[in-house]
C-alpha cells in the first residue's frame, strides 16, 4: 500500500492517485526511495540499510541528477517519469553545487512532488540548519553516519 | 591451525580495534548489514574508504603546499575524509580531521600542516590494521571456520 500521495492527511492530486494504483496493482509494492549523495561510500551506505529493509533505492550523486531523476529537471511535469513513482527522497545536506535544502525547496515547490516525504542527513549537528530545513518541509532530519535504527524511522513516515 | 583458535585470534584482534579506538560502532553497523547477498559488503566499503582518503590525503598535501592555501578548498576536503571515516568507524581518523577542521576555520597553516601528518598517521595505521583484520577473516574462512559476530557490549 502506497501513502505516498496521502501523507499529511490532504487530499490527493490526480496525479499521486494514480500513483497509489499503480504500485498497489504492480508487481513490486516496495517503496522506492532517491537517496542523495556526493560521497560514493556514503550512497553504497545508505543503498545497502534501505534494501536491508526492503526498499527499492535509486541513488544520485548531486541535485541536478535528483532533480532529472524525478522529472523536475526542465520543469516539465512528467508523471510517468522514475520520480512520480518515489516514496522518499532522502539527501545529504552538504552537497557542492545544490546543497540538501535547495533540493528540498525544489522539490516542495513542485505541484506533483510536494507531498513526497523528504528527510535530510547531516554529519553536522546545527540547530539552525535543522530548523530551516523543517520549516522548508522536510520530515526529518537524522545526523550522519546513518544507522538500521535510522533507517527504520524513515519507514515508519512512508507507512 | 586450528579453526576455533584462528577464530579466537580474530576475536581478539577485532577487539583490540575497538579497544584502542580505531574502530568504533558504526564499524558494527557495517559488519551488520553484510549478508549472504552480499557477503563482501564490508570489504567494498572499506576500499571505498581507502581510495576516497588516499585520494583526499593527496589533494590535501597538494592544497598545503601552495604559497597561498586556499582554507575553503582544505576544509571542504577534511569535511570529506571526515564523513568517510565517520561512515566506516574509523574513529581516531574522524577525530583528527574534527580539529584539523578548526584549524582551517582559523586558518592557520601551521596547524593544519601538523594536522595533515596526524591525520596521515592515523589513516596508515588503521589502513594497515584492517588490512590485517580482513587476512585474519579470509584464514578462518578458508580453514572452513565461520566469522564470530562481535558483540560491542563485550567491551
Amino acid at each position: 500500500m502506497n501513502l505516498g500521495g496521502s501523507f499529511d492527511g490532504s487530499s490527493s492530486s490526480s496525479c499521486s492517485s494514480r500513483l497509489n494504483s499503480k504500485s498497489e496493482h504492480g508487481g513490486d509494492s516496495r517503496p522506492h526511495i532517491l537517496a542523495v549523495d556526493d560521497n560514493l561510500l556514503d550512497r553504497k551506505l545508505i543503498e545497502k540499510l534501505l534494501l536491508n529493509s526492503s526498499c527499492k533505492v535509486t541513488t544520485a550523486e548531486n541535485g541536478l541528477r535528483a532533480l532529472e531523476l524525478l522529472g523536475l529537471r526542465d520543469d516539465q511535469p512528467n508523471c510517468s517519469a522514475t520520480g512520480s513513482k518515489v516514496n522518499m527522497i532522502i539527501t545529504d545536506y552538504c552537497m557542492p553545487g545544490m546543497t540538501g535544502y535547495e533540493l528540498l525547496k525544489k522539490i516542495k515547490g513542485s505541484s506533483i512532488l510536494k507531498e513526497v516525504p523528504v528527510v535530510i542527513m547531516s554529519s553536522e549537528n546545527v540547530p539552525t540548519r535543522i530548523n530551516k530545513c523543517l520549516e522548508e518541509g522536510a520530515q526529518m532530519f537524522i545526523l550522519k553516519p546513518l544507522k538500521q535504527s535510522d533507517v527504520k524511522k524513515l519507514r515508519c513516515l512512508i507507512y | 591451525m586450528e579453526v576455533a583458535l584462528m577464530q579466537r585470534r580474530l576475536e581478539d584482534y577485532t577487539k583490540s580495534l575497538f579497544m584502542e579506538g580505531l574502530l568504533d560502532a558504526q564499524f558494527l553497523q557495517l559488519q551488520q548489514l553484510q549478508d549472504d547477498s552480499n557477503p563482501e559488503f564490508v570489504r567494498e566499503v572499506v576500499s571505498l574508504f581507502f581510495e576516497d582518503s588516499q585520494k583526499l590525503l593527496n589533494d590535501l598535501t597538494s592544497a598545503l603546499d601552495q604559497q597561498i592555501v586556499d582554507f575553503r578548498k582544505v576544509d571542504s576536503y577534511v569535511h570529506q575524509l571526515k564523513g568517510s571515516s565517520s561512515s566506516i568507524g574509523a574513529q581516531r581518523v574522524k577525530n583528527t580531521c574534527i580539529v584539523f577542521r578548526t584549524f582551517c576555520e582559523e586558518q592557520n597553516a601551521e596547524g593544519c600542516v601538523r594536522c595533515l601528518q596526524q591525520v596521515k598517521q592515523e589513516y596508515y595505521l588503521v589502513k594497515t590494521r584492517l588490512e590485517t583484520l580482513y587476512r585474519l577473516e579470509q584464514q578462518v574462512v578458508a580453514a572452513g571456520g565461520s566469522i564470530p559476530a562481535v558483540e560491542f557490549n563485550s567491551f
